[in-house]
């Protein structure tokens, strides 16, 4: 899967998010349930605030010191016998992995969760080069068997589908003849699985975090998935982002119970495995061959500008669980699979405006988002320095939106021209205006007037009123309580 | 304690009653109220939009407007914020920054004043019924004022209180986003209007007249017989 899903257009997108209403419940149900746990879960912790901060200084000392500290990692996982490999590309990091699983004549290959590997399109890949590719994590796994259906969350990839729907898919695809019951359908995932973790010959991981002082490498998992992808292939290969760094395990400690809480709502998660480098000799498993390709993909095109906070990001989604705006319309809606206010920012920065010029508006700016996130991105602010550089430098805002912003510019500034449009605007609207709202307006009120009222505006203004009142002839007004609407 | 009032456009042309309850209200707890006429837009719906430089004119006009103020009140949180943004608009300009910077320390919600300045908690309100309350997002987010309208409300006489369901969730306004993504706006403000009825209040009430724009603009297409009132309505009532 490139990080890119399907062609359609946006609203086409969108449309069809909020028509699935299943969906909707199921993200609606996910972001209340996961929310109020993250609010219990940050609770405990008692001093919250004091952690964020703790988290962005962290992240930001790392993006400050990225060079010296990726070094540092990668002299350490060398020492203990791995291979790195640095991919500016996408391409260059598929190269690399399809040589590596081809040298070892590998057949198939299982995955623990990626988001990376899912943005550089490895799957496909290795696929074409002839190898079987088994995604582990079970959401992915019901992805995956469901003819590649895109993830829509980056924690719960299979959010927009329910268990009946699984128990579908299962039949469909793997002859499943048993209940909906999710208990049973995991069971059946993973006696399926079981066999794929014992035949495979490569092991590919995600990486949550990479510990620069030691070259180890923590996966953070509810499944236990990526201890088997880790320990029985005899080849490892780990795919991280290049910011997913961090000095020592002290930071780790800090960054990843920050983690579990804000994705999950839970103190701990039921696994965090951390590998470092290929079996040694007293080891019992692991790999005896072990490769990490870190991806740089557009990232360092990022560092240094004023979207650099953004690679702060540890992937929790909470900022995608709070999202008023994910919650109706879905994850596919984004057309990435980075979807929600995170997606909304990073998507245009990795993969152009061209596809993803919309996503920056898709937003209110109410900042759910930036309150909720552990490491203190300013998702919403973000958001609004994307449009500014949509309108400023990309020229990709429609021509009728700059005329009407340069009028307001004018009107706006000058009290004169403001008063003027401001007095005549109850005759302009009188066409559209009946029982003191306008119900179908023109222009831009138009959208407005298709699913709300508008108010007329007022006979007389609020400033006239004022200069009455203060040469003495003010009007009173009637009592609020007893006061008709006015909205 | 002299007052100089921001009443934002949508107040000046759409909801003259609310700039005028905000009158009686702060002239009934002892304040003077001015009200430079030479105040425009502040510039937020062109910002937004991403039309930053279009919209710094309107800034600079507001800065002049309101330079001689000692305090500048606004009946709409997400306004008042945007005198808040100011100082981040203008960051490293050497003329415009202090002065943006002076704008933003005394700058006030409607609320967030007579709790935090006038020190009144009970404003000697009554009114009879069931309400509800939408906090608005630049409000309790961008401007950290939460607590000021619950005091305020909780004081109101006669006034039963309900909280509102997902009362975190933005109503779908957002400006132009209400315009420009209408069709997800539409689902957001339905959500919030589901949530009022569930309190079956018979009063609505928010610190934010473009929120209040959205809500009320729902419910009364929907012919629902809820009433939307701003909170300074609320609190001029006796
Ligand atoms: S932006 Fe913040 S809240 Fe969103 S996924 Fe990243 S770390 Fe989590």
């Amino acid at each position: 899967m490139p990080m890119k899903i399907g062609n359609e257009r946006f609203g086409e997108r969108v449309e069809k998010g909020i028509n699935n209403s299943f969906m909707r419940g199921a993200v609606a149900g996910a972001q209340d349930n996961i929310g109020a746990r993250r609010l219990n879960a940050i609770e405990e912790l008692g001093n919250w605030e004091e952690w964020r901060s703790h988290g962005e200084e962290i992240r930001q000392h790392v993006l400050e010191h990225l060079d010296y500290y990726l070094e540092q990692l990668s002299d350490n996982v060398a020492k203990r016998g791995g291979n790195v490999f640095f991919a500016e590309t996408a391409e260059e990091a598929n190269e690399y992995i399809k040589e590596v699983v081809q040298s070892k004549n590998a057949q198939k290959v299982v995955k623990s969760k990626s988001m990376v590997t899912e943005e550089i399109n490895l799957n496909a890949s290795l696929e074409e080069v002839g190898c079987q590719v088994i995604e582990t994590d079970l959401g992915e796994y019901i992805l995956q068997v469901d003819d590649h259906d895109p993830p829509s969350h980056i924690v719960a990839p299979a959010l927009h589908k329910n268990k009946e729907q699984v128990r579908d898919v299962f039949t469909k695809k793997l002859g499943y003849k048993k209940s909906a019951d999710p208990t049973e359908l995991a069971w059946h995932a993973r006696e399926m699985l079981r066999q794929d973790y014992l035949t495979a010959d490569v092991g590919i991981t995600g990486c949550n975090f990479a510990v620069a002082e030691t070259g180890s490498f923590a996966l953070v998992t509810n499944e236990g998935n990526a201890d088997l992808v880790t320990s029985l292939p005899k080849t490892q290969i780990t795919v991280m982002g290049m910011e997913r760094l961090v000095p020592t395990f002290e930071e780790l400690e800090v960054l990843v119970s920050m983690l579990t809480r804000s994705a999950v709502g839970q103190k701990l998660p039921s696994y965090v495995t951390v590998l470092t480098g290929p079996r040694e000799e007293l080891d019992v498993d692991g790999p005896e061959d072990f490769h990490l390709v870190i991806v740089d993909n557009g990232r360092s095109k990022i560092l240094g500008t004023e979207f650099q906070s953004v690679l702060q990001c540890i992937r929790c989604a909470a900022c995608v669980n709070a999202c008023p705006v994910y919650r109706h319309v879905g994850g596919h809606s984004y057309g990435s699979i980075y979807s929600g206010p995170i997606g909304a920012v990073l998507s245009p920065l990795l993969g152009g405006y061209e596809d993803y010029k919309e996503l920056p508006y898709a937003s209110t700016l109410c900042g759910a988002c930036s309150e909720v996130c552990p490491v203190k991105i300013p998702l919403h602010e973000l958001l609004h320095k994307h449009r500014q550089v949509i309108v400023e430098k990309e020229g990709k805002a429609p021509v009728s939106e700059k005329l009407l912003m340069k009028a307001f510019g004018l009107g706006a500034a000058s009290p004169t021209l403001y008063k003027w449009g401001s007095k005549i605007a109850p005759t302009a609207m009188n066409p559209f205006t009946s029982e003191d709202k306008i119900t179908k307006g023109p222009g831009p009120l138009k959208a407005w007037t298709e699913v709300r009222d508008f108010p007329a505006p007022n006979k007389e203004r609020f400033r006239d009123w004022f200069k009455n009142r203060e040469k003495g002839g003010g009007t009173s007004w009637p009592e609020p309580s007893k006061t008709e609407k006015h909205f | 304690m002299k007052v100089t009032l921001f009443a934002t456009c949508l107040v000046d042309m759409f909801q003259s009653d609310v700039g005028k309850a905000t009158v009686e209200l702060l002239e009934r707890l002892g304040c003077e109220i001015d009200f430079p006429q030479t105040q425009v837009c502040c510039g937020q719906p062109a910002y937004n939009s991403g039309y930053v430089k279009e919209s710094k004119d309107a800034m600079k006009k507001m800065i002049g407007t309101f330079e001689h103020a000692e305090y500048i009140v606004c009946p709409s949180g997400s306004c008042a914020y945007m005198f808040h943004e100011y100082q981040h608009v203008f960051k490293g300009d050497p003329i415009w920054e202090p002065k943006a910077k002076k704008l933003a320390a005394k700058t006030y919600e409607l609320t967030q004043f007579i709790i935090e300045v006038l020190k009144v908690e009970n404003v000697g309100a009554c009114l009879e019924g069931k309400a509800t309350y939408h906090t608005s997002c630049h409000m309790t987010r961008l401007l950290g004022v939460q607590k000021a309208p619950m005091t305020l409300l909780s004081k109101v006489k006669g006034l039963e209180f309900v909280e509102l369901p997902g009362k975190e969730q933005c109503c779908g306004f957002g400006g132009t986003f209400s315009v420009k993504m209408a069709q997800i706006s539409e689902q957001m403000v339905d959500e919030k209007v589901r949530h009022v009825e569930e309190t079956d209040a018979e009063y609505v009430i928010g610190a934010d007249a473009g929120c209040l724009m959205n809500i009320g603009g729902r419910i009364n297409r929907q012919g629902k017989p809820i009433k939307v009132m701003h909170i300074a309505e609320i609190l001029n009532s006796r």
